[in-house]
């Protein structure tokens, strides 16, 4: 695999993992049968991501694209940070390889999935469109779709 | 950066290069030519022919030389399978794709084939060998030793089954050949390789038992019996020649010492690393492989950070593939693909030092925790 080297760099010292013990959200996507699972833990305040930590089994793109999304995501308004797309990952990487593109879209998916369970818990009205990509995201059943 | 992946292949011995040199350039003739520039080429060729023959119990009469160990399995699938044309053929469910693939085409094209299951050591069961041959059974091929899990496969025993059933048995010998001793009283067909046992790659043979019959790949000036045309490759066979006989000077000796540092990274890891088993038999296994996986990790991932402490090994996780597919060897002895994907192999040669062995067993428990630290199953 050829991976660049700023995958490897996010790879061999990833930022921000671990859990957040008192999160306000938490995105938990793809299994382990698949070969990526990644949990995306936040702790929002005045509507900011003050704090994103990730936990990630899978490959090094997978590990790269969790840590850099985190990167990607801290400090942002949860509105800034939905609009991350996969390609602001991939940018933030330099490149991923082809058949690795998928871990991109499950990093994003994984935030997503944890804004969505930030504004469940909080009772935050649900806009149309995250209510959209979380069915997206719940309804993909097989591996890197 | 320190190689554990001999498997794979191997750096080409000194001695064999040297070997070789001449017939780069002063002794180039082609063997096939009359005059006096190829009586040299034609004569080592021939003293190469012996020394593998001998090698594994052949005449030398019965080695063919082909140009990979992928092409020698081609060519006993294809060659039985075009020689009989039509037929059932039977091939265990963890051949190296070369010869998976050969028998997965010739089922596309008009041969029947099953593929034989194994146990959860990833060994075949002679009986069921014998329970799947068929009236029209025309080939059997088992290989001699896994090469991802280094399983050491009972072809004696399923070479006597064909021969008692009149079937040509082949094995594909790539990753045992110079490593446990071979006799052929019971094989119709199998594959050698140079690439794997220090020789240059580019060669490799096939051996054909006399009255096999067979039909060539290569048509064309008629080397090699008929059985492979193109001019002889003199310059690997000679290397490859060279490669067997230090091989089997050294193999008693060598792979004492190669199972003893088998067994010691085998040990270490499954006592001091929480949840790492062993995949494939403790002890029906050739001696320079260990395949381990590791829970709640993934391959690549574990290759990668060991390669950033200089440590290289192989995964055939489902990430590394580039189909991201998991490994077949692994889902035929029924490992789930969660389980799968925290696997590598480590394989170790002739320059394996135990100071390298300590450097990896004191290493890849740390790369394994860092991994679990990341990971949200510990």
């Amino acid at each position: 695999m050829n991976y660049s080297k700023e995958v490897l760099k996010h790879f061999s010292k990833p930022h921000n993992y671990g859990k957040i013990d008192n999160y306000d959200g938490l995105g938990r996507v793809g299994n382990m049968a698949c070969g990526d699972e990644m949990f995306v833990y936040i702790k929002v305040k005045d509507n900011i991501i003050k704090d994103i930590k990730f936990e990630t089994f899978g490959c090094v793109a997978a590990i790269a694209t969790s840590s850099v999304l985190t990167d990607l995501a801290k400090k942002k308004t949860i509105e800034d940070a939905l609009k991350i797309t996969k390609q602001d990952v991939v940018d933030a990487l330099g490149a991923l390889p082809p058949i690795k593109i998928h871990c991109s879209v499950l990093a994003i998916d994984a935030l997503t999935q944890a804004v969505y369970d930030y504004y469940i818990k909080n009772k935050i009205v649900i806009p149309k469109d995250l209510e959209e990509r979380h069915n997206q995201i719940t309804k993909r059943e097989s591996c890197h779709s | 950066m320190i190689y554990f992946d001999y498997a794979a292949t191997t750096p080409v011995d000194k001695r064999v290069i040297k070997s070789m040199m001449p017939f780069l350039n002063e002794k180039f003739g082609n063997p096939s030519s009359m005059h006096s520039f190829s009586s040299e080429t034609k004569k080592v060729l021939e003293k190469s022919r012996v020394i593998i023959a001998k090698a594994i119990n052949a005449s030398s009469n019965e080695i063919i030389f082909t140009g990979s160990a992928t092409e020698s399995n081609n060519m006993a699938l294809k060659g039985v399978a075009f020689a009989k044309k039509r037929g059932h053929i039977l091939v265990s469910s963890i051949e190296h794709d070369c010869v998976l693939n050969t028998a997965k085409w010739l089922g596309e094209n008009g041969f029947e084939i099953d593929f034989l299951p194994v146990d959860k050591y990833g060994i075949v069961d002679p009986k069921e060998v014998e329970k799947r041959i068929k009236k029209d059974t025309i080939l059997v091929s088992v290989m001699h030793v896994n090469n991802e899990i280094g399983t050491i496969q009972p072809i004696e025993t399923i070479g006597k089954i064909c021969k008692k059933n009149n079937i040509y048995f082949h094995s594909d010998a790539a990753q045992s050949f110079g490593k446990i001793p071979i006799d052929v009283t019971n094989i119709d067909l199998l594959t050698l390789s140079s690439q794997k046992i220090y020789g240059p790659k580019g060669a490799a043979a096939l051996f054909v038992k006399d009255g096999v019959k067979i039909e060539p790949l290569l048509h064309g000036g008629g080397q090699e019996r008929g059985l492979r045309s193109s001019t002889e490759n003199t310059p690997a066979i000679v290397g490859f020649a060279k490669a067997t006989e230090i091989c089997l000077s050294t193999m008693e000796k060598e792979q004492k010492r190669l199972t003893k540092l088998r067994d010691k990274i085998i040990a270490t890891l499954i006592k001091e690393v929480p949840n790492c088993y062993l995949n494939g038999h403790q002890t029906k296994r050739v001696s320079n492989n260990v395949n381990v996986r590791f829970s709640s990790i993934e391959g690549e991932a574990i290759l990668f950070m060991l390669n950033s402490y200089g440590i290289a090994v192989s995964t055939a996780s489902a990430c590394s593939s580039p189909k991201l597919e998991p490994s077949h060897v692994l889902s035929s002895m029924g490992l789930k693909q969660e389980e799968a994907h925290g696997s590598i192999r480590i394989s170790m040669g002739r320059w394996t030092k135990e100071s390298e062995v300590n450097y990896l067993l004191k290493i890849l428990p740390e790369v394994v925790k860092k991994l679990r630290d990341i990971s949200p199953h510990k």
